[in-house]
């Protein structure tokens, strides 16, 4: 695994383009697209529905195959008009950490065993997964509800628990669908300070798909998608 | 961290109802096999309850129980000269319908002669049967007890003694009376007929016939030896106790068994749709969670492990619950239900390969979620 130095970007997408269907049918959702995301970093991706920002957010999380271009991730060329990786499952566990819309908890698992699920995965003995889930717990200020099944959470407290279990491999990636969309304006300003928080104290790149205009003064860059084309190289804000 | 575990006890109350609804499915297959077994215990308990070396029976038939048989009552004096006979008996079986509580109870009546072999061995209540006539001894599942009365024929019978095990191999209860009790009820014509049959000028029937003369050997000398020596009267045919046992358990009750086996295949086929849909339903209602732990990096045998394990401890339970509903009221059921210890394994390791063959189609389902999925709102 090549390891990612100061100078290279975390996520590095060069040409990337995805079409569903062919012929008539034929939908370009992505057209060359290139973006590149450092080191602490919070980008957002804008745009109107069908521009194509779920289909890049799930390339660079590797759910998706794209037809062309190139990706590296974590310092690692991931693709190169193929996917360079045969364990994909793996990679996203060990560079990717993800936030969902709705927060996508195990129903059937407390708090503590939702983050705790990332390390049983990931080899790490019980003991020492739970501990760890209730660190992390702790430090998103959601510790109080670790024994908490989902259904008892807030809406704030498993979007929470839901960070927590997207950080809990210390991914460098963080890679969120509207991780705001279920939340009032103050919790959205929460979570996105947490997102900052995680991006300057873990030196993750974190890029977050939404629609959300009370939180856009809170990315770094905004990248603005239409018909599956970047308008620009990302504004600074 | 066993996810199949969680998600169970999470939705418990909705696993339970399934599992209950399952060993009812089980339970009939399990009873299937203890039935089967119970056949056989059956027509061996009334072979083992006369206790006979030799069976002598008509000529050219397989009698008393697979076919006809008559022969006349005399025979057993012949029978008891040869050498090596210790003692012999004849015998009659007659089956007979009665109302009891207004209910309709069928019966088998064994005809024997009290002191010789044909009897019942061992009473649970009760006394041997002491008078010539109209005394019975009825097996414990006929429900009769001691001191009741029944009409038989054109006569009352009193129970006088109880005896327990005894049963035909339809499962019907044996009644033992005296041979000349039991011959005037077999062969006795009603009044009506026997003065219609005087009228014509025919000649009394002969009524001292019997169904069979059973013998006990030396036991120096070997049965197939004496049956030799007695297969050389023409009009008599003999099986020996094993030959009579064979007959049993294999000519007589064989379509019975096959019929057996054959719903049983079917229930286990029955039983394996049903499993595959519960299993496939319970994956279809955790796509999503599935797609999540997909997207979170579990790898396929994760996923494959969570179905498999739900599908194997929802066979293990049912069939558990199953097996033990049976074994605690197979006593209320009509037939007799034996459950033999390498029948329940073979049937049990028989459930845990359906179950595993069945969560193909869940296993399935779940390997082709895309983990996208989670991600749509």
């Amino acid at each position: 695994m090549a390891a990612n130095t100061p100078s290279q970007p975390l996520v590095e997408v060069k040409g990337l383009s995805k079409h569903f269907g062919e012929g008539e049918s034929r939908v370009d959702a992505l057209r060359k697209v290139t973006i590149s995301v450092g080191a602490g970093e919070v980008v957002g991706l804008l745009g109107p529905s069908g521009s194509g920002k779920s289909t890049l957010l799930n390339a660079i999380g590797s759910i998706i195959e794209p037809n062309e271009g190139w990706m590296r991730l974590d310092g690692e060329v991931v693709y190169d008009n193929r996917w360079l990786r045969r364990d994909l499952r793996r990679m996203r566990l060990e560079k990717i950490g993800f936030i969902f819309q709705t927060h996508n908890l195990l129903p059937f698992l407390d708090a503590t065993d939702n983050v705790a699920v990332v390390f049983h995965l990931a080899g790490v003995a019980r003991e020492e997964a739970v501990e760890r889930s209730e660190q992390l717990l702790d430090y998103l200020q959601v510790g109080h509800r670790k024994h908490a099944m989902p259904s008892q959470l807030s809406g704030g407290e498993a979007q929470r628990v839901a960070i927590a279990r997207a950080l809990a491999n210390r991914p460098r990636i963080i890679l969120a669908d509207e991780p705001t969309a279920a939340l009032d304006s103050t919790r959205a300003g929460i979570v996105m300070d947490l997102l900052r928080k995680l991006a300057v104290e873990q030196r993750a790149a974190v890029i977050a798909v939404t629609h959300d205009d009370k939180i856009f003064n809170r990315f770094d860059r905004i990248f603005h998608l239409r018909d599956g084309r970047l308008d620009d190289e990302g504004d600074q804000l | 961290m066993n996810l199949a575990w969680r998600d169970i006890r999470h939705k418990l109350g909705r696993f339970v109802l399934t599992c209950l609804g399952l060993s009812l499915l089980l339970s009939v297959v399990v009873m299937m096999a203890g039935i089967y077994r119970g056949q056989t215990a059956d027509a061996l308990a009334l072979l083992r309850a006369i206790r006979a070396d030799i069976w002598i029976v008509e000529s050219g038939t397989l009698g008393p129980f697979a076919e006809a048989s008559s022969i006349p009552g005399d025979t057993r004096e012949m029978v008891a000269r040869i050498n090596g006979v210790v003692e012999a008996g004849s015998i009659t079986m007659q089956n007979v319908q009665i109302e009891r509580g207004g209910r309709k109870v069928r019966l088998q009546v064994a005809g024997y002669e009290p002191g010789r072999p044909g009897g019942p061995i061992h009473l649970v209540a009760g006394r041997a049967i002491t008078r010539s006539h109209y005394e019975l001894i009825a097996d414990r599942q006929t429900g009769l007890a001691v001191g009741e009365t029944i009409h038989l024929g054109r006569n009352d019978f009193t129970v006088v003694g109880v005896t327990s095990g005894v049963v035909t191999l339809s499962g019907d209860s044996i009644v033992y009376m005296t041979l000349r009790d039991a011959q005037q009820l077999q062969f006795d014509l009603a009044p009506s007929a026997t003065r219609r049959e005087a009228a014509r000028g025919a000649q009394r029937t002969q009524t001292d016939l019997v169904n069979a003369v059973v013998a006990r050997l030396s036991p120096d000398v070997p049965p197939d030896e004496v049956a030799e020596i007695m297969r050389r009267w023409k009009h008599l045919a003999v099986l020996t106790d094993g030959e009579q046992q064979l007959l049993l358990t294999r000519t007589v009750i064989e379509r019975a068994s096959r019929q057996l086996g054959l719903f049983m295949g079917i229930l286990t086929v029955v039983s394996a749709v049903i499993i595959a849909l519960i299993v496939y339903t319970l994956t279809m209602d955790k796509i999503r969670e599935i797609a999540t732990l997909k997207l979170i990096g579990a790898p396929d045998k994760v996923i494959v492990g969570l179905i498999l394990q739900q599908a194997l401890m929802m066979g293990v339970f049912s069939f558990w619950i199953g097996a033990t509903l049976v074994y605690f009221f197979k006593g209320w059921l009509p037939r007799a239900i034996v459950m033999v210890p390498s029948d329940i394994a073979s049937l049990f390791g028989v459930v845990i390969a359906v179950c595993l063959l069945a969560s193909t189609l869940g296993v399935r389902a779940a390997l082709r979620v895309d983990p996208g999925r989670a991600l749509v709102g």
